[in-house]
Order: C-alpha cells, then sequence, then structure tokens
C-alpha cells in the first residue's frame, strides 16, 4: 500500500485562502444538439473535496473537463483561481483567450484521467518530469528530484525507470497523479481515475487520493466510489441530465436523499 | 547465324557483377545519394507540410492539400523533364553546374533532387498527417493538462509516438525511392540504369547487363531492410516485454519468417 509523506501539499491554495478556487455560474454547454451542461452553478473552496456522482451521460465529466479548458463553455461564467477560463475581458467584451495564456491556466489545475493517458514513450520518472522541465524550465536535476519524491509519494520510488507498458493499471495512475502533482497545482480535477482499473487495484489509488484530500490539496473528484465519496467528500453533488439536481453534505446525501433520481441512482449504485 | 551466340554470357554476367569497374561504382553510388537526398529532404518538408494540413487555418490546409494534388496527381517522369527541360525552354530557369570546393553538383542531379524532394514530400505528408491522426486524443489532452502548448506537445509527445507509425511506410517509399532514381535518367542523369543502358548500346548483353543491374537494386534495398528493422527495434523500446506485442519487423514482412 503506498504511504504518503506528512508533509503538505504545496499549492497556490494556501494564498487564497477565503476566496472560492473555482466559481462556476450557470455554465451552459452544447454538443451539437444535445445540452450537455444546464446551468451548472459551483463553488468550491480551498481546501474542499467536491464529489460529483451521477448516472452516465449526466455531464459530470463533462463539466471537470470545462474546469480545465479541454471543453469550452457556450454560456455562463467559469473562474478558476479568480481567472476566467477560456475568456478574458477586454474594453467590457469577453474576447476568446489566446492558447498561451489558456495553457497558463492549466499550469495551476491538474487532471487524472480514466484512462491514465500517461506518455507511453517515457519512464514513469520522465512522465512526471516533462511539464516542470519543458513548461516551467526548471533544469533535469531539480526535476529529477521533484520527479523522485513525488513518486515516492505515489509508492513507486522503484518503479521510475518502468516505462507505462510494464506498470500495471493501478501503478500507471499512480504516475499519472504524480504527473499532475508536479506542476505544484491549486487544484485536483479526477475524471472517473478509479473506473478502467481492475477491482483490487482501486484501492491503492483511492488511497493516494484520500492522502492526498488529508494533505488539504483541493479537489473535484467525478466518481462512483461511494466510499470515498462518503469518507473523503465535504460536499456531494449529484447531476443527472446536465443539471445538478441536489448536493449536500455525504452524511446529508447519502442517508436521506430528497430529489427521487438521487434515490434511485443511489439505490442501483449501493447495495 | 547461330543460335548459341544469343546464350546467356556467363562470364560477361559474373565479370559485371564481381568486378565492376569505378564508372559504374560510381553510378551506383549515383543512385545510392541522390536517393537519400531525395528523400531526407521529401521528409523534412512532409512534416510541415502534414502539420498545415492539419491546421485549422483554412488557406494553409488548402494550400496544402493543393500541393500534394499537384504532386501526387502527376508522374515522376513528367515532373523531371518539366523542372529540368521545360523550365529551361521555357526561359524560366535554367539549372547550372556547381562547384562545392571538392566536388561539382552537376545541373541535372540538381533538378533531380529538387524534383524527388518535393515529390517525395507530397507522399511524406500523407505518411505524417495519418501518423499524426494515429496517435490518441488523450495524449494531447495530458499534454494540454499539464500545461504544454501545442508545439511542446507536438514535439515531445506526438512525434515521438507517431513517429513509430512512420518508419514501416517511410521504408517503403525509401525503396520506391531506390528504384525511381532510373526515372533520372530521362534528363542524363547516370546513374545504376542509365550506365547499364550505355553499356548495353556497346556491348548488346541486354539480358546480361541488366540482371547485374536488378540484382544492385536488390541489393540496395536489402541493405536499407535491415536498416529500417533496427530503426524499429530501437523505436519500440519502451515497449519491450510488456504485454502489446511487437508488430511485424520489415525482415520478417520481406522473408516471410519469424525470427
Amino acid at each position: 500500500m503506498p504511504q504518503l509523506s506528512s508533509e503538505s501539499v504545496e499549492s497556490n491554495a494556501a494564498s487564497a485562502v477565503s476566496s472560492p478556487i473555482v466559481e462556476a455560474i450557470e455554465i451552459d454547454k452544447w454538443f451539437g444538439q444535445l445540452h450537455v451542461l444546464r446551468k451548472v452553478s459551483l463553488t468550491v473552496l480551498p481546501r474542499q473535496v467536491i464529489v460529483i456522482i451521477g448516472p452516465s451521460g449526466s455531464g459530470k465529466s463533462t463539466f471537470l473537463r470545462c474546469v480545465n479548458h479541454l471543453e469550452k463553455i457556450d454560456g455562463g461564467s467559469l473562474t478558476v483561481n479568480g481567472q476566467a477560463i477560456g475568456y478574458r475581458h477586454r474594453r467590457g467584451r469577453l474576447i476568446a483567450d489566446s492558447e498561451r495564456h489558456i495553457a497558463q491556466q492549466r499550469r495551476n489545475v491538474g487532471m487524472v484521467f480514466q484512462r491514465f493517458n500517461l506518455f507511453p514513450h517515457m519512464t514513469a520518472l520522465e512522465n512526471v518530469t516533462a511539464a516542470p522541465m519543458h513548461v516551467n524550465g526548471m533544469n533535469r536535476s531539480q526535476a529529477r528530484d521533484l520527479g523522485e519524491s513525488l513518486l515516492a509519494r505515489v509508492g513507486l520510488a522503484d518503479r521510475a525507470n518502468s516505462y507505462p507498458g510494464h506498470l500495471s493499471g493501478g501503478q500507471q495512475q499512480r504516475v499519472a497523479i504524480a504527473r499532475a502533482l508536479a506542476m505544484k497545482p491549486a487544484l485536483m480535477l479526477f475524471d472517473e481515475a478509479t473506473s478502467a482499473l481492475d477491482p483490487e487495484m482501486i484501492g491503492e489509488v483511492l488511497d493516494v487520493m484520500k492522502e492526498l484530500a488529508l494533505d488539504g490539496m483541493t479537489m473535484i473528484v467525478v466518481t462512483h466510489e461511494m466510499g470515498f465519496a462518503r469518507e473523503v467528500g465535504d460536499r456531494v453533488i449529484m447531476m443527472d441530465h446536465g443539471a445538478i439536481v441536489e448536493e449536500g453534505t455525504p452524511a446529508e446525501l447519502f442517508t436521506n436523499p430528497r430529489n427521487e433520481r438521487t434515490q434511485s441512482f443511489l439505490s442501483k449504485i449501493i447495495h | 547465324m547461330s543460335l548459341l551466340a544469343a546464350q546467356f554470357d556467363s562470364h560477361y554476367f559474373w565479370q559485371h557483377l564481381f568486378h565492376p569497374d569505378g564508372v559504374f561504382l560510381r553510378a551506383v553510388w549515383t543512385t545510392v545519394y541522390l536517393a537519400v537526398l531525395g528523400q531526407a529532404f521529401g521528409t523534412l518538408l512532409g512534416l510541415p507540410l502534414a502539420i498545415a494540413r492539419r491546421s485549422t487555418h483554412r488557406l494553409l490546409s488548402g494550400a496544402a492539400w493543393t500541393y500534394s494534388w499537384l504532386w501526387r496527381g502527376t508522374p515522376l517522369l513528367v515532373q523531371l523533364l518539366i523542372v529540368y527541360t521545360g523550365l529551361a525552354t521555357a526561359g524560366i530557369y535554367r539549372f547550372h553546374d556547381v562547384d562545392f570546393g571538392l566536388f561539382r553538383l552537376p545541373a541535372e542531379q540538381q533538378a533531380a533532387i529538387i524534383t524527388l524532394s518535393l515529390a517525395e514530400a507530397a507522399y511524406m505528408g500523407e505518411i505524417f498527417r495519418a501518423a499524426i491522426g494515429s496517435v490518441d486524443r488523450g495524449q494531447w489532452e495530458a499534454a494540454k493538462s499539464v500545461g504544454m502548448r501545442p508545439w511542446p506537445t507536438m514535439r515531445l509527445v506526438i512525434l515521438p509516438q507517431a513517429a513509430r507509425v512512420v518508419v514501416p511506410p517511410l521504408g517503403n517509399e525509401f525503396i520506391t525511392m531506390l528504384k525511381q532514381t532510373s526515372l533520372l535518367s530521362i534528363i542524363g542523369v547516370t546513374e545504376l540504369f542509365r550506365m547499364s543502358s550505355n553499356i548495353n548500346s556497346v556491348d548488346f548483353k541486354t539480358f546480361e547487363i541488366f540482371f547485374v543491374a536488378a540484382i544492385w537494386y536488390l541489393m540496395l534495398t536489402t541493405v536499407w531492410s535491415l536498416i529500417q528493422h533496427r530503426i524499429e527495434v530501437h523505436l519500440a523500446r519502451s515497449e519491450r516485454a510488456s504485454a502489446v506485442p511487437l508488430e511485424k519487423s520489415s525482415l520478417e514482412r520481406l522473408t516471410g519468417l519469424a525470427r
């Protein structure tokens, strides 16, 4: 089982204690004719762990991808660290942001994907050090130290020189978490990070995520792992058909769901 | 007239195969270096062409499409004549021999290198385009998510993965290139084929001399296949011993044998 060091997560979160990390106000998103996000509003405060649940196709992953600007919003407003995502105000008008600025904003946000998306031609260590070196201009030896300490934190110090193809799914996902942490993000997004894993590997990844939450990382987690939501989540958001249908603390939402769609969803998931 | 006179002159055949004179070897060398230069420049030009094709900028992708359409849609033989002879007779441009200190690049070889490169770029552009497109979309997203901008993403993440996909069709292209240098004889480049023709017009040992030429071409393409095999093994190192099986190497494809 991976053991995380107890040192706290270095992040920009600490410097902005009161202001929200994410502020989504009535976001709309369309895929052609399909209305995938319907006026979704959500505020995430520093050190909060938000868990988003809901049936597939409910828009939870799309929302997460909007936060990292992998998808463009069609309406509403979305700020991360106080900066509008994808748009900039210029002379009172909203204009599309430059690739350069979008890339800068993404550095503050880490993302972990369902299918890991590790770079298969790089070793575990190279996966972690690529962005610090080539985006932040960190030198090789500093990046190496950082990479090795992050791999140690996810319990993979001994696999630094392995290629992703030689690692198990659980190990690959832990490398992916280390890769995202290497940019010292203020916010971590988890897009069904354990859904593609064999059952016996889910635990090791969830443990890393729990340690991260305990260290004070701000997180938005899309997951079907209700145990994790109950144990780690500060707030649980239930989405369905592109809208937030219910939200509350895990205790409220799991023991006493008010919305009938939440009730029917939970009854299918929790046996 | 005797039928025996038409028989295979084995002495002449072996003589030309194993003891070629310096002039013949020079022609073989011309074939090799023109093919290598044509392939190298064609590959270098093909990559920006592929990136232009993928651009969201309409004018850029349209220009790249038109380029491919023109060069892939016309025969190399015709292109060679237009570039070398046609431009000169139209008074647009006439190639002249150029001295590079130690060696001299004749006019017709300049035209050959330029035409081979420009034509090859169109084919390599398509190959790069397909290879870049074959890289999983998740790779772009992962690179974006750690703050990489498009060009570093291309250089560090996409192209190294695309390279593995490019090598087998690149190998095919180079084999085609080696063989199609024989077309350069039309503009007066003394390469392997033209040299054989010249010898034939003196000795009239048509079967023997072109058989020798065929064996030389075969040796060149075989040597290349071995080099390509080494490149493929090198590029696949990150997958060695993993669950994903290696694709068949060019050597296996060539021989039909498994190692």
